[in-house]
This record gives structure tokens, sequence and C-alpha cells, in this order.
């Protein structure tokens, strides 16, 4: 048995191409971003249906997770951002789901760069506006020059990596878990042909503990550092 | 010997190498939860604040290994080199 491990399947590709973007693609990260957004449509329009005055049931639930959510962003970022929880929620949202989806089978969303790509980027663009905002466009540029001017280009270079290091240590870390999950299930089919036994007994339990961890656990502490993260640089950004 | 297949394996040989950068990570985090046992120890009930600090500074010295994961990743499966030589 030989073991696979591809990047995202493009469904579709256009014939002609768009300056700057190239061609346009439809790949399989995309489908199941699509599937992940009608999810959390779908829980929206559940969880919002004929709201009362006094939380019960369902409404009860999801008032205490907004709760929850602004408790964390108040906490991070200082009274007077609640305008960020939103954000702050559907990256979350969107990340734990993205990773979660692929309990069903199909491939991890957040397990190619260019989502958590994408959400680093947001981010990063929302850091300068604070920035810009709070100490304006000379502070902001003058802060490059912060101990001594020579450490401009490495002010410059770390500026830039904190996109990159974010994007990469979501992707990274769902990346190499379905690909360390995909080695050890073709290897525990491999043993299981080598010892000729009538059923594939490795294949049963061990795949199952491993994904616990990878999947559930991984995908749920990526989402919650990710927007952690997020909550800590904008803060300091407008706190500075 | 055909060079193509030399990059591949000395490829294969350097991310192997490469995931050397765990025992920076491994060490690292080791002390962090470590500290964050004593810490809990001395003040029970600063348990909720300290072992989410301490998830973060995991997850800040995590950062380096995946790095090397994601290099030995693309050494693997996106190698740039193999096709230098035809």
């Amino acid at each position: 048995m030989n073991t696979e491990i591809n990047g995202a399947r493009i469904y579709w590709q256009s014939d002609f191409s768009l300056p700057l973007f190239g061609q346009i693609s439809i790949t399989e990260t995309m489908v199941n971003a699509w599937i992940v957004m009608a999810i959390i449509l779908f829980l929206c329009i559940f969880f919002t249906r004929n709201l009362q005055k006094i939380p019960k049931g369902k409404q009860a639930l999801i008032e205490k997770a907004i709760v929850m959510i602004d408790g964390l962003v108040e906490q991070n970022m200082g009274p007077g951002c609640q305008s960020y929880a939103p954000y702050v929620m559907t990256l979350m949202l969107s990340s734990i789901l993205g990773s979660l989806v692929s309990l069903i089978g199909l491939r991890s969303v957040t397990a190619d760069l260019n989502t958590t790509l994408g959400w680093a980027v947001m981010t990063f663009v929302m850091i300068m506006y604070a920035n810009i905002r709070y100490k304006g466009l000379g502070g902001y540029l003058k802060g490059f020059l912060e101990p001594i001017f020579v450490m401009a280009p490495l002010n410059v270079v770390s500026e830039i990596a904190t996109p990159v290091s974010m994007s990469f240590r979501h992707f990274g870390n769902i990346a190499g878990g379905m690909v360390i999950s995909t080695l050890l299930l073709g290897a525990l089919a491999a043993l299981s042909t080598a010892l000729h036994l009538p059923l594939p007994i490795f294949q049963i339990g061990i795949p199952g503990v491993l994904s616990l961890y990878f999947d559930l656990f991984s995908g749920c502490i990526q989402a919650f550092i990710f927007s952690m993260l997020t909550m800590v640089y904008v803060g300091s950004a407008r706190q500075a | 010997m055909d060079p193509k297949a030399f990059v591949a394996g000395m490829s294969a040989l350097g991310a192997g190498l490469a995931m050397i950068a765990g025992l920076g990570p491994g060490i690292g985090e080791g002390y962090v939860a470590g500290q964050a046992c004593s810490a809990i120890a001395r003040q029970p009930e600063s348990q909720s604040d300290v072992t989410r600090t301490m998830i973060m500074g995991i997850a800040m010295a995590e950062s380096t290994g995946i790095y090397a994961l994601v290099i030995a990743l693309i050494l693997i499966f996106a190698n740039p080199l193999v096709n230098m030589y035809k």
C-alpha cells in the first residue's frame, strides 16, 4: 500500500488569467471553507431565533459564550475595546470549525497556508491601523528607530515577521498533524498486511487516539492562540 | 551518480536534520510547564490566569519547532532543489 499526501486539490481553473492574480482556481480548501461558512451562518441564525428578555435554553448558552469572549477581549486589550470582540469571535469560530472539519473526512481548511496567511494579513492590517491611529504616522515610523537608528532594518523585519510567524504556526501545526496521521495510518496498514492478519486490527483504535490530539486538541488550542495573539498585538498597538 | 537522486537523498537527510530543532521547544516548554506548576502550587487561586499565560508562552516557544517542521515538509513535499538538474 502506498501512502499519498497531497496539497489541496484544484477542482476548477480558469482559462483566462487576470493581471496580478494569475489564473483563478477553485480549490478543495475554498470549497471546505464555504461549507464552514454555511455552518457558521446556520449557527448564527439558529441561535438568534426569537430572542427573549429572560434567556433560557440555547439563548442562555450563546449569551454565556458571548459574555466570555467579551471578557477575554476586555481583559487582554483593556476597556473600551468591545468593538473587536466580533472579529475575535469570528476568527476563533472559523479557525475551530476549519480545523475540526477534518473529523468528518474533509481536508482541514487551516491545513493550507493561504487560509492562515489571509487571516494573519488581516490582523496585520489591523495592527498597522491601530498603530497609525494611536501614535500617528510619524510616531509609528519613529518607533522603528527605537533604541538607536541602526536597529531600523531589524525592526522592519520583526514587524513583517508577525503575520508570517502567526500564519506558519497555525498552518504548521494542523498540516503537520495531518501528515503524521496519514503516515501512521499507512504504517499501521503495512503492519497489518505484513503480519497477514485477517482483520486490520492495528488500524482500529490507535489513529483515533492520535486524532484526538492532532485534530481536536491542536485545532482548538491553535484557534485560541491565533485569536489571543491578535488581541495582544492589536491591544499593545493601541496602548502604546 | 544520478544528480537528481543525490539531491533527493540529501534533501531527505536535511529534512531529518531540520527536526533536531525540536530539542529547543521541548526543553523550553517543559521548563514553562514546571514553572507554572510551582506557581499554581504556591497560589492555587491564580490557576486560570497561570494556565492561560502558560499556554500562550508554550505556543510562542513552539513556533521555532514549527518553523523547522515547515522546512522539513518543504524539503520533502515541495522541494525547490530537485528540478535544478534536468
